[in-house]
């Protein structure tokens, strides 16, 4: 080794080590904590402190609220992401056809995104007021969104993807628009039509970055928080509680600290089973992972 | 075929509009006086009002609210960039012992949820007396945004050609020099990007502040409007008020500071 070469990993350890170190401490160290917490009752108003072991999932595999939770996350994510993915290639699609106020129109996109989610929950809290509530006012009918049973998933979904569609649309437009004009005119040589040309041509092309808002997405509407806590609180009756609500509940309302832990850490254990799926089925597909 | 082309414009630009009527209605909200916010199906009020801003930012926690938000997202952004700045560079350019690990440990911990590690944190601010500071805050928020700031600034350091910083190693510039004098210029527009998205998420986020603070002292706007109170009804127009005072900070950054937010995001999601 080289004198340039030990000092090149000497530099690099000095470079790297203050965002490992604040990595380890405040990333690692607390997900190796939140395991051990989830095998204790903790519970400290009470002075409650005792090792239970698997006591906790052993519990949570037969709660009902629990498999409520996990219905109502899949629901959720399998939904929103859905209408999101379609939605979101619809405007990039329709974006690309734009010519002017590109800018003003990426900002009107964008702006939906950008608000903080406490944010788009008051502005849906307030539209969907049963007598004043805008919605109402162009339905005409006084549907009770927030405290309907049947209502108040659908129109967390709504407010989800009113958010996160600009996200999507925004990285299918930035793709469309890296497609050099000469592919489209090809096809164009070889007669095929519009649909044809979305089918065979721009579909395939967009394939992977679609793959890639589908990741994104699906991992954001599983670990989401803010929009059903504030918008609907869980309610009414448990139908929107997702499992990071009732982890929260747990945590902080309850302060079972050990039992909201163990939720937490199921919802870690489906983010990263999810990845790992996803980039499983990436690999087999050959693309680049 | 161009007037085509331009009822298109102008036909999408209406659609968009129509997807950012939920904000819209909110803006026409907080100039609404009550007495017509119950009962009226006018585009616009009839008699427009500041009555709300005024009760926000005379009678609220908002201001106090904004503060701390300020504060705490712009702290985060700088502590990021100054911990993940060098950090991207070591992994783009330096032989770092035990890179492959570190890299999946950022990749994998973008996939963290913020409400697995929310119960040993506050414990941990907890047990450090930074209840309801902005430190626990910082600390926190850092800690969540520093993998997608050093993946993105490592992909934007490696975009630059090798060879102008050999150059300005081999005329002397020693290590430190190339790195401020060399990469630090042509990295800017990528440190830009990085830093809005880090300040963004920052003034945005909620669960931690949601936790960790516990009085005016500390709470930041999503908190303080996730809290916001209401005597015998419901203070619509207040709330408002307070969710367009909110939304200032990303509305600048979506509609002046555009070409980063998107160069930003889209590299994010590109360089995987």
């Amino acid at each position: 080794m080289t004198g340039r070469q030990r000092a090149d990993r000497l530099a690099g350890l000095a470079f790297v080590a203050p965002a490992a170190l604040t990595l380890a401490a405040l990333a690692l160290y607390p997900g190796l904590w939140v395991l051990w917490l989830s095998l204790q009752q903790r519970i400290p108003i009470f002075g409650i402190a005792r090792f239970v072991g698997l006591d906790h999932y052993a519990f949570l595999a037969t709660d009902p609220r629990f498999w409520n939770a996990a219905r109502v996350t899949v629901v959720f994510t399998g939904v929103s992401v859905a209408l999101e993915l379609v939605l979101g290639l619809a405007v990039a699609l329709a974006l690309e056809r734009q010519r002017r106020g590109r800018r003003l129109a990426l900002s009107l996109l964008l702006l939906a995104w950008a608000l903080p989610s406490v944010v788009t929950a008051k502005l849906f809290e307030w539209l969907y007021h049963p007598s004043a509530g805008l919605v109402n006012l162009l339905l005409g009918r006084p549907l009770n969104w927030l405290g309907d049973p049947a209502l108040a998933l659908p129109g967390l979904i709504a407010a989800d993807v009113w958010r996160t569609m600009p996200f999507v649309a925004l990285l299918c437009f930035a793709r469309l628009v890296t497609i050099p004009p000469e592919v489209y005119e090809a096809a164009r040589v070889d007669g095929a039509g519009r649909w044809a040309t979305l089918a065979w041509i721009t579909l395939p092309l967009l394939r992977s970055i679609l793959l890639v808002a589908l990741l994104f997405r699906t991992l954001d509407a599983l670990r989401a928080f803010d929009l059903m806590y504030v918008l609907t609180g869980g309610g009414p009756a448990n139908t929107t509680e997702t499992l990071t609500v009732y982890a929260y509940r747990s945590l902080f309302q309850t302060l079972q600290l050990g039992f909201g832990s163990a939720i937490g850490v199921v919802i870690f254990a489906l983010v990263m089973a999810v990845a790992a799926g996803y980039l499983r089925a990436l690999r087999r597909e050959g693309l680049a992972a | 075929m161009r007037a085509r082309v331009r009822a298109w414009d102008v036909a999408m630009l209406l659609l968009l509009a129509a997807w950012a009527t939920p904000f819209f209605w909110q803006v026409r909200t907080s100039f609404t006086p009550d007495g017509e916010l119950l009962a009226t199906s006018r585009v616009l009020p009839a008699r427009p009002t500041l009555i709300h801003y005024r009760a926000v930012v005379e009678r609220s926690v908002m201001p106090r609210a904004l503060g701390n938000s300020l504060a705490v997202a712009s702290i985060t952004t700088l502590v990021a960039l100054a911990i993940g700045l060098p950090a991207a560079y070591g992994i783009a350019r330096l032989p770092v012992p035990g890179k492959g690990l570190l890299l999946l440990a950022v990749v994998a911990s973008t996939a963290f949820p913020q409400i697995t590690t929310v119960s040993p944190l506050y414990l941990l601010m907890r047990a450090l007396g930074l209840r309801d500071t902005w430190t626990a805050l910082v600390l926190a928020n850092t800690s969540f945004a520093l993998p997608l700031l050093i993946w993105l600034l490592a992909g934007f350091i490696r975009e630059i050609p090798i060879e102008v910083e050999e150059a300005a190693f081999l005329d002397g510039a020693g290590r430190l020099g190339t790195l401020r004098r060399v990469v630090l210029p042509l990295v800017a527009p990528g440190v830009a990007s990085a830093a809005l998205l880090t300040f963004l998420a920052s003034w945005n986020e909620f669960l931690f502040a949601y936790t960790f603070t516990a009085t005016e002292a500390s709470r930041t706007v999503p908190v303080a409007l996730a809290l916001f109170p209401g005597v015998f009804e419901v203070p619509w127009g207040d709330i408002a008020a307070a969710s367009i005072l909110a939304s200032l900070p990303p509305i600048i950054i979506v509609v002046g500071l555009q070409r980063w937010l998107v160069r930003g995001l889209v590299a994010g999601a590109m360089k995987e």
